[in-house]
């Protein structure tokens, strides 16, 4: 697809649009032919929308961005960190989105020229689009965390991106003393998936139990509330009693710095040294969004809630952890609602008709132990701007309800990362 | 040419292009649904698959989690998001799947 195409192209859209405003016709019948959208990013979000958009109208030319030829899933990694399953089992691959006729390029996207509307790739080509999806993730925000580095993360892992980090987190636990101290650094909102970390610490926990069973767990929190506070906390009790201990922002959670070299974290109310430290950073929006022009001074992305349309940056739609979606957490489950949502709208608006308003839903299940499962749900519509709470819908799981209620959940969770990563992968 | 490949824009919109994208353009929260309610087969799950079952029985089922007659862990919470004309477009087009 070469610059001379493109050029031709644009030039005679131009042309055709004049021509059919003339007649009262909508432009679009002939751009649908052989619109070209672009989708950055090849996780739950950005596979999920280049699959729906192919479904929605197969003549779209569709093109996935992404330069790993394996996907390593984030949900359910806390149970491979536990020892409970393997990396194996998180990973998916592109060849069934390409089979379905979606071309997936290999490679980085390494600038987006939104003006000339094209994405530059590491190999130094380009791609020319119509409309551009990005569902680049997150970014870790090194710089927000002194101490904290990409040198420093080998040693004090994230595991927020799962794949190596993942395994070092959990070769670190495997090694670790019966007795030793595990501390896991948690960042102020927005961040990725919300519960995750508190799923992590039970996890976590379940294996301390039952292998190593004098240590201790620290959540050191830059946050006074977080997701199912009180579902966590009930099975903080009743699982893993006089195990973990959660310090709040106000208790002098937030860690300030960490030295690596000690393994300690640093707050102002005084300085843990762990055995394994868990350190989760600030993040943003993945760094590609930045070049679209696409992110706000928060580092996010802010978009119009119908059509995920980028409110800095036209033709440019954004969904995922990298959007600012208002009452929508920051989950998988979030990113593929939003992926099909942006899809029906990203068709509609090439057809040249104006998109209906979305509903979207998210689900999160946290495991708090094997068979042991609760879950937080929502369904969002647009209001001011972003997506509110439907109000009188949505929540979490009950808090008093019989192990039962709480097997079935987890039961439920195992359904749906087996579904959705049918749906988007398989 | 130009004039020639604009003429067959338009025919194009008028003969065919407006209604195959109308239908396949699920209607607002139908999509989200297969998320956790499979739309090809996956073995052995214990959610159901809903493409293809009976609207009428969607609907039964929806509103019985809405108001609380059918008890669920999840849904009851869901259903709450949607109105009566929502589901129904939403059951509608779910029985319409494959």
């Amino acid at each position: 697809m070469g610059i001379n195409h493109r050029m031709s192209r644009r030039e005679f859209v131009g042309a055709g649009a004049a021509t059919v405003t003339a007649l009262a016709f909508p432009l679009p019948a002939f751009a649908q032919a052989a619109a070209r959208v672009v989708v950055i990013g090849g996780g739950f979000g950005g596979a999920s929308c280049a699959r729906a958009l192919k479904q929605i109208e197969p003549k779209l030319q569709v093109t996935l961005v992404e330069p790993n030829r394996t996907f390593t899933a984030c949900p359910f990694s806390n149970n491979v960190i536990a020892g409970l399953r393997s990396l194996e089992e998180q990973q998916f691959g592109y060849d069934k989105i390409a089979a379905g006729g979606v071309t997936v390029a290999a490679q980085a996207a390494t600038a987006i020229d939104a003006k000339a509307r094209t994405v530059g790739l590491a190999d130094g080509t380009s791609l020319a689009y119509d409309r551009l999806v990005l569902s680049p993730g997150v970014d870790l925000r090194f710089e927000a965390l002194p101490g904290y580095d990409e040198a420093a993360a080998a040693k004090m892992p994230h595991a927020w991106k799962a794949g190596e980090q993942t395994l070092l987190l959990r070769k670190q636990l495997e090694a670790m003393d019966d007795g030793g101290l595990v501390v896991i650094a948690v960042p102020a909102n927005p961040f990725r998936c919300p519960p995750g970390p508190y799923e992590r610490a039970c996890l976590i926990a379940h294996y301390l139990k039952t292998k190593k069973p004098r240590s201790k767990l620290i959540i050191l929190d830059a946050k006074d509330t977080f997701s199912k506070q009180r579902l966590f906390q009930n099975a903080w009790k009743e699982l893993y009693p006089g195990m973990i201990e959660w310090v709040s922002l106000s208790q002098g959670g937030k860690v300030n710095s960490v030295d690596p070299a000690t393994n300690t974290l640093i707050t102002d109310f005084g300085n843990h040294t762990a055995q394994v430290a868990n350190v989760i950073p600030p993040q943003r929006a993945g760094r590609i969004a930045t070049s679209a022009g696409a992110t706000d001074n928060t580092g996010w992305c802010a978009i119009d809630p119908v059509t995920f349309e980028s409110k800095s940056a036209p033709n440019i739609h954004v969904i995922g952890d990298a959007c600012i979606a208002g009452s929508m957490p920051k989950s998988a489950f979030s990113a593929n609602s939003q992926a099909k949502a942006c899809a029906s709208a990203v068709a509609t608006l090439i057809a040249g008709r104006t998109p209906e308003a979305p509903k979207l839903i998210n689900t999160c299940y946290s495991l708090a132990a094997p068979g042991y499962g609760f879950s937080v749900a929502g369904v969002y519509q647009p209001k001011n701007g972003l997506f509110a709470d439907v109000e009188g819908a949505g929540g979490v799981s009950p808090a008093d309800v019989p192990r039962d209620f709480r097997a079935r959940e987890a039961d439920y969770a195992n359904s749906w990362f087996a579904t959705i990563t049918a749906e988007v992968f398989g | 040419m130009k004039a020639f490949c604009v003429a067959i824009g338009i025919a194009t919109a008028v003969a065919w292009s407006s209604p195959l994208l109308a239908a396949s353009i699920p209607p607002p929260g139908a999509a989200a649904c297969s998320g956790c309610h499979a739309a090809g087969t996956v073995p052995a799950s214990p959610v159901s698959r809903l493409y293809g079952r009976d609207a009428g029985d969607i609907m039964t089922a929806m509103t019985g989690f809405r108001d609380g007659s059918l008890p669920a862990t999840v849904m009851t919470r869901i259903a709450k998001g949607f109105s009566d004309d929502e589901l129904r477009a939403i059951a509608a087009w779910l029985a319409a799947q494959k």
